[in-house]
């Protein structure tokens, strides 16, 4: 070969420098000036805390955490408990051939854009939308619901999401389950029931806390659903932290909001790494 | 007993069905009404909302920026991605499970955080809010997961055919385009789809990053101000149909590819 054998060394370097270099300039250094940001006074740039203990003084930011933590175990529980069964029922009552077409029909929404999703959600929801001009024609409620602009609101269009996200991985999850088990539970003596709570549920478990954590990190994170279903009666950490940056420009409280939110998803990742490691041991 | 279990889960299957479907029938549905508010009554199809959209200068060209960046930040995702996938499955370099890991990092967090630090930097840096930095965001974004997928497709098989090539005295570009490329070409494919639907439908570090010349789901953030809007309804049924024909697109292509 022509290529001396400096050259040959080089190459893997050559190869990976590029990527390595944008993931440094771009995500690692952003994350830097964000932390020294966020140690900076909004006025004059001094070095201060002041950002991070406004968050542990003021009540509505603690507010804003606490409604966040909220919305997002009640949809993943909510997500998981809608999605577990009708994955169930694609994958074990549909006929194989259907199968395909019958989970691409079922996510099938899920390409259309978030923020077109969380609108059509509102054509729904709103004063004058679809449900309240059903409830009011059959005559169940005389003035039409306060449904828009509420907790209930966000909740659902999150719901919506994740059904099809949770849907995907626990079909994929329930699908590489070998028949065997099965099987031999039933051998056993074991029924349906039985079989399904100490074989089936424990085998896919894992897989249900990957999906779990993917929906806890996408919901916490998410400006967009809040913003346009829940509107600003409940703030969410996201908004609060687009607050700072739209009304008023304090970009060194917006990067404290961010890393506080950023640690919380660090603790659940620990948490859940560590849940997910005695599963599976 | 049996006949009940088995009705009732039917029922629920189509409940979820439903449920999936309400809010993107009711979109399309109400896209097509004449009237000024997307509500109902439906008061029967008409045109004149979609003529509305592709008459709108503001949204045909966030419509192209969209594709623009869309495209472009797809091509660099996974040319870089590619490029590290391959030198860290073919050679041993010191420190190789750190920076895969360092790759991959952008994963575990959200856009919100991601585009915020990017805004501090480029706000340091005196560079201004452009579809340029709202690209490189969506590399960032992209880029740990071309990564990813072509990294994890890259299997022994490839080795092999790959060092016969180089016993046959290919010089090592030449290995590089025509055996590589064309032998993981289902995982670039894979990774630059999938990357071309998140940059095409991601809208808070465009919202962040760019001012004047800005997206499409941005530019559709702004006609939600107006409310109820049978535009919107418009261009997202317009949206929801590009998305459907690259889905389908993709699962053609997949499907044809995975027997050979």
């Amino acid at each position: 070969m022509s290529v001396s054998g400096g050259n040959s060394r080089a190459l893997p370097w050559a190869l990976v420098t590029p990527a390595l270099a944008w993931t440094l300039l771009f995500f690692v250094l952003p994350f830097i000036a964000m932390g020294l940001s966020s140690l900076t006074a909004h006025e004059g740039g001094r070095f201060t805390l002041a950002n991070y203990s406004q968050f542990f003084t003021d009540a509505s930011y603690w507010r804003a955490m606490v409604n966040s933590l909220e919305v997002t175990t009640i949809v993943t529980v909510i997500s998981i408990l809608l999605a577990y069964p009708f994955a169930w029922i694609l994958a074990e009552m549909v006929p194989e051939r259907w199968q395909r077409l019958a989970l691409m029909l079922a996510v099938l929404p899920f390409w259309t854009s978030y923020v077109v999703r969380s609108y059509s959600w509102l054509l729904v929801l709103a004063q004058n939308g679809v449900i309240n001009r059903a409830l009011t024609g059959i005559g169940l409620t005389a003035e039409p619901l306060q449904l828009a602009n509420t907790r209930l609101a966000t909740v659902t269009g999150f719901v919506h999401f994740f059904v099809m996200l949770l849907t995907l991985t626990i079909f994929a999850n329930l699908k590489q389950l070998s028949p065997s088990y099965r099987k031999a539970a039933a051998d056993l003596g074991a029924g349906p029931v039985r079989t399904f709570l100490h074989v089936v549920l424990p085998l896919t478990l894992p897989g249900i806390m990957v999906g779990a954590f993917l929906t806890f990190v996408l919901c916490i994170g998410d400006y967009i659903t809040p913003q346009i279903l829940g509107g600003n009666n409940e703030l969410v950490m996201p908004q609060l932290v687009m607050m700072q940056i739209g009304r008023r420009g304090d970009f060194p409280l917006a990067s404290a909001l961010s890393i506080i939110l950023m640690a919380v998803v660090t603790i659940a990742y620990l948490a859940c790494a560590r849940w997910l490691k005695i599963e599976r041991a | 007993m049996r006949a009940v279990v088995r009705i009732a889960a039917w029922l629920y299957a189509i409940a979820v069905y439903g449920f999936i479907f309400l809010p993107v029938v009711v979109l399309v549905l109400f896209s097509l009404q004449a009237t000024s508010f997307p509500i109902p009554p439906f008061t029967g199809p008409s045109p004149r909302w979609y003529q509305a959209v592709l008459s709108d200068a503001r949204l045909t060209s966030a419509l192209v920026n969209s594709l623009l960046v869309a495209v472009l930040s797809s091509l660099a995702s996974v040319t870089l991605g590619f490029l590290s996938a391959w030198g860290f499955a073919r050679f041993v370099l010191p420190g190789s499970a750190l920076l895969r890991g360092l790759i991959t990092l952008p994963l575990t967090v959200s856009y919100l955080v991601i585009g915020m630090g990017l805004l501090v930097l480029f706000n340091w840096a005196g560079m201004p809010k452009s579809l340029l930095a709202a690209g490189i965001g969506h590399v960032v974004i992209n880029l740990p997961l071309c990564f990813a997928i072509i990294y994890s497709q890259m299997g022994d098989h490839q080795i092999n055919i790959e060092r016969a090539a180089r016993d046959l005295g290919a010089a090592e570009w030449k290995v590089l385009l025509m055996i590589t490329v064309p032998v993981m070409a289902p995982a670039i494919f894979a990774g630059f789809f999938l990357s071309m639907t998140f940059s095409w439908d991601e809208f808070v570090i465009s919202f962040l990053l760019t001012r004047f010349e800005t997206t499409l789901p941005v530019e559709i953030w702004n006609l939600l101000r107006s409310g109820l809007n049978p535009k919107t309804n418009a261009v997202g049924s317009l949206v929801f149909a590009v998305s459907i024909v690259l889905v389908v697109f993709f699962e053609l292509t997949l499907l044809r590819r995975k027997p050979a």
